[in-house]
């Protein structure tokens, strides 16, 4: 209810306010699939939370995130989070962090692992970019990991998922020829000159997920780290729905007021 | 007399007789103040400017007690103010949304003096010190935007401050002494913090009292652009077609506020970043020097001139073409020539003038925020040419067609 009602609330807010502003917003890139993420959910950002901590969190820090008001946002108590969530040695009140330092990283890596934090607002897709991204990995020898990504091409990422969705491999077709007899430009990524339409997973290379299964291990990931990105947006549209009725009867108020007072101007 | 009244008029008294001077200020500000009785939508927003610009101030020193104005902790504090300070979050948000209201209601308060003449004789001063208000503004809200030291922050500043490089034999050294260091810097943010929360608003607010208080001596215009101190009730001497700022106009101005607020709200709840015009998505991204952005862009309030600055291939000249698109405006009350003052009964040609400027306009702020291709920028070119050819040949076209008569009393609508 309160999602349908925020979400409501929202699609009505851009509609009417954003309407020269919709064509900006989209970016380069084809669409991207929706990844129909709910911040109510509290399963789902529990599981994403725990996916992000099994998975993400070795490498990535949540520098501006704290254990503790994941906790409490996410309905769980003090101490199945440090039983369940805290993988360091952390205290429940502190941020985020990753074990591995920034030089180290540096060194090992050759790029320190961004912070994650403010992940899902750096785009324009938000939540939708992490959902298509991590659905996106190909195997790919010539990159330094063995994968690469066609929504972020060139990602120094490898596919630390790979046990559960499997491996995919890119299926390939000709590059399009335009109406002047050019080649167009590949939709969703190329290898050797071709265009990737597709991605196929070998039965040989097969993940502990059907990809079902997986899908919903992307959106829980994207849940969570969309939450994290705005701890405060669900408090925030629910608080507003009753800003916005208040606001709207005080106007209604002043209206009258001001009829009264104008009675006498003609 | 109940109780109440009696403190309320002793009260009253007791200032009264150590300040006799106040209780006249009020009445020739407020109570005494007689505006147009036929103030339509578009009178609104200079009252919602003073609203707007409330807001910034008491949210600004919110933020201030949490903020940390350091390369280092900037753009952590931001997010520490949005997760761990309580209320953080609507604060920052009040602030960021005000930012781009406050455009808003600007651009509109502008463009109500452009389409009824408010700028023409005797209201020439009121639109010089508005014109500062403006200008100080966009100095005002660079600033700001560079405070959160995101990449866009950071590179913004940077093209920006850039700018003045163009200008001859000293603009190395300008943009070095702009910047105090070599580059965009925590030496920079730190002066940028200092002038954004007090030399600017210092300024802004004088420049309001003036604006105000140039505007009391003349008296307001109104939709009609009818002068309503021509006629006099002979007896009271006071405008028949005026009608005391308090208490008719301020409870006018409380529905406006009110309405204003609504919408404030609901963007400011449902959608604060606007799809990442009031908040850009590069923004949330911390500033790295190392990393330049694919696409560089200002806020959406300065694209209509970024428009103008990319479409001249000279940079010298490009700025010289930015400033002067702001600096122009300085003379419109010189550049109007049109015995009317109200488009209402303005000539068609005149009509159609503010028209295809309004569109130039949106376009060119739509454009600016584009990438730019070959075509767009033809057409910032086209466009950059119209703006100008609006102003410069404004003198002729203002004075061209047929004008409706102008009516001896204001008319009502509503």
């Amino acid at each position: 209810m309160t999602k349908l009602r925020s979400h409501l609330m929202k699609s009505l807010a851009l509609a009417l306010l954003l309407l020269p502003g919709i064509s900006l917003a989209s970016s380069e890139g084809g669409a991207m699939e929706s990844a129909q993420i709910d911040l109510t959910d509290k399963a789902a950002l529990q599981r994403g939370a725990s996916l992000y901590m099994n998975y993400c969190s070795s490498c990535h820090s949540l520098s501006y995130q704290r254990y503790s008001r994941m906790g409490e946002d996410l309905g769980l108590t003090k101490e199945q989070v440090e039983q369940n969530l805290i993988f360091t040695d952390a205290k429940i009140g502190e941020t985020i962090d990753t074990g591995m330092d920034a030089a180290n990283a540096t060194a090992w890596l050759g790029k320190a692992p961004p912070d994650l934090s403010v992940v899902a607002r750096t785009k324009a897709e938000g939540a939708d970019w992490i959902y298509n991204y991590l659905k996106s990995f190909y195997v790919d020898e010539s990159r330094p990991m063995g994968w690469n990504n066609t929504v972020f091409p060139g990602a120094s990422m490898p596919h630390v998922l790979w046990e559960m969705q499997g491996m995919q491999h890119p299926v390939l077709e000709p590059k399009r020829k335009g109406a002047n007899g050019e080649e167009e430009a590949c939709h969703a990524g190329e290898v050797g000159g071709q265009c990737i339409k597709g991605f196929v997973i070998p039965d040989a290379q097969k993940g502990s997920m059907d990809a079902e299964q997986y899908d919903r291990v992307a959106r829980d990931l994207s849940t969570f780290l969309a939450y994290v990105g705005e701890p405060s947006a669900v408090k925030r549209e629910s608080m507003g729905v009753w800003v916005v009725l208040f606001l709207a009867f005080l106007t209604f108020l002043a209206y009258l007021l001001k009829v009264e007072y104008w009675r006498d101007v003609h | 007399m109940n109780l109440i009244e009696r403190a309320v008029n002793g009260g009253m008294a007791w200032i009264n007789e150590r300040a006799p001077g106040l209780m006249p200020v009020y009445r020739k500000h407020m109570s005494e103040y007689y505006a147009p009785k036929n103030f339509n939508l578009w009178y609104y927003f200079g009252a919602l400017s003073m609203l707007v610009l409330v807001n910034q101030i008491v949210t600004g020193i919110f933020l201030t007690m949490h903020y940390k104005p350091s390369a280092l902790e900037a753009f952590a504090s931001v997010e520490y103010i949005m997760r761990d300070v309580s209320g953080g979050w609507l604060i920052r948000y009040m602030h960021s949304t005000g930012a781009s209201l406050f455009f808003v209601v600007i651009y509109l308060h502008m463009f109500r003096a452009l389409i009824y003449g408010s700028h023409q004789k005797p209201r020439e001063l009121v639109w010089i010190l508005g014109m500062l208000i403006f200008l100080t503004l966009m100095a005002e809200a660079f600033m700001g935007y560079v405070l959160p030291w995101g990449q866009m922050s950071y590179w913004g500043a940077q093209v920006i401050i850039n700018l003045f490089g163009a200008i001859p034999f000293v603009g190395t050294e300008l943009t070095e002494w702009i910047r105090g260091d070599y580059l965009v810097s925590d030496a920079t943010l730190n002066r940028f913090f200092a002038l954004h929360v007090i030399a600017l608003p210092l300024v802004i607010l004088l420049l309001v009292v003036l604006h105000l208080g140039a505007l009391h001596e003349v008296g307001s215009n109104n939709p009609d652009g009818v002068d309503i101190k021509k006629l006099k009730d002979p007896a009271t001497k006071i405008p028949k077609d005026g009608i005391p700022f308090h208490p008719y106009y301020t409870v006018k101005d409380l529905f406006g506020a009110g309405f204003f607020l609504t919408i404030a709200a609901f963007i400011l709840f449902f959608v604060p970043t606007f799809g990442g015009l009031f908040l850009e998505h590069d923004n949330f991204v911390q500033a790295n020097p190392m990393v330049t952005p694919l696409h560089i862009k200002p806020v959406w309030y300065f694209t209509p001139y970024y428009a103008m600055l990319r479409a001249v291939p000279d940079k010298l000249f490009g700025v010289m073409t930015m400033g002067g698109a702001v600096m122009i405006l300085f003379l419109l009350p010189w550049l109007d020539r049109s015995p009317v003052k109200s488009i209402r009964y303005r000539s068609m040609i005149s009509k159609v003038m503010v028209a295809l400027f309004v569109i130039a306009f949106v376009v060119l702020g739509w454009l600016g925020m584009q990438a730019g291709s070959t075509t767009q920028t033809w057409v910032a070119r086209g466009l950059t040419f119209f703006y100008f050819a609006f102003f410069i040949t404004m003198p002729i076209w203002t004075r061209l067609g047929t004008f409706k008569p102008v009516p001896e009393r204001v008319t009502m609508h509503d």
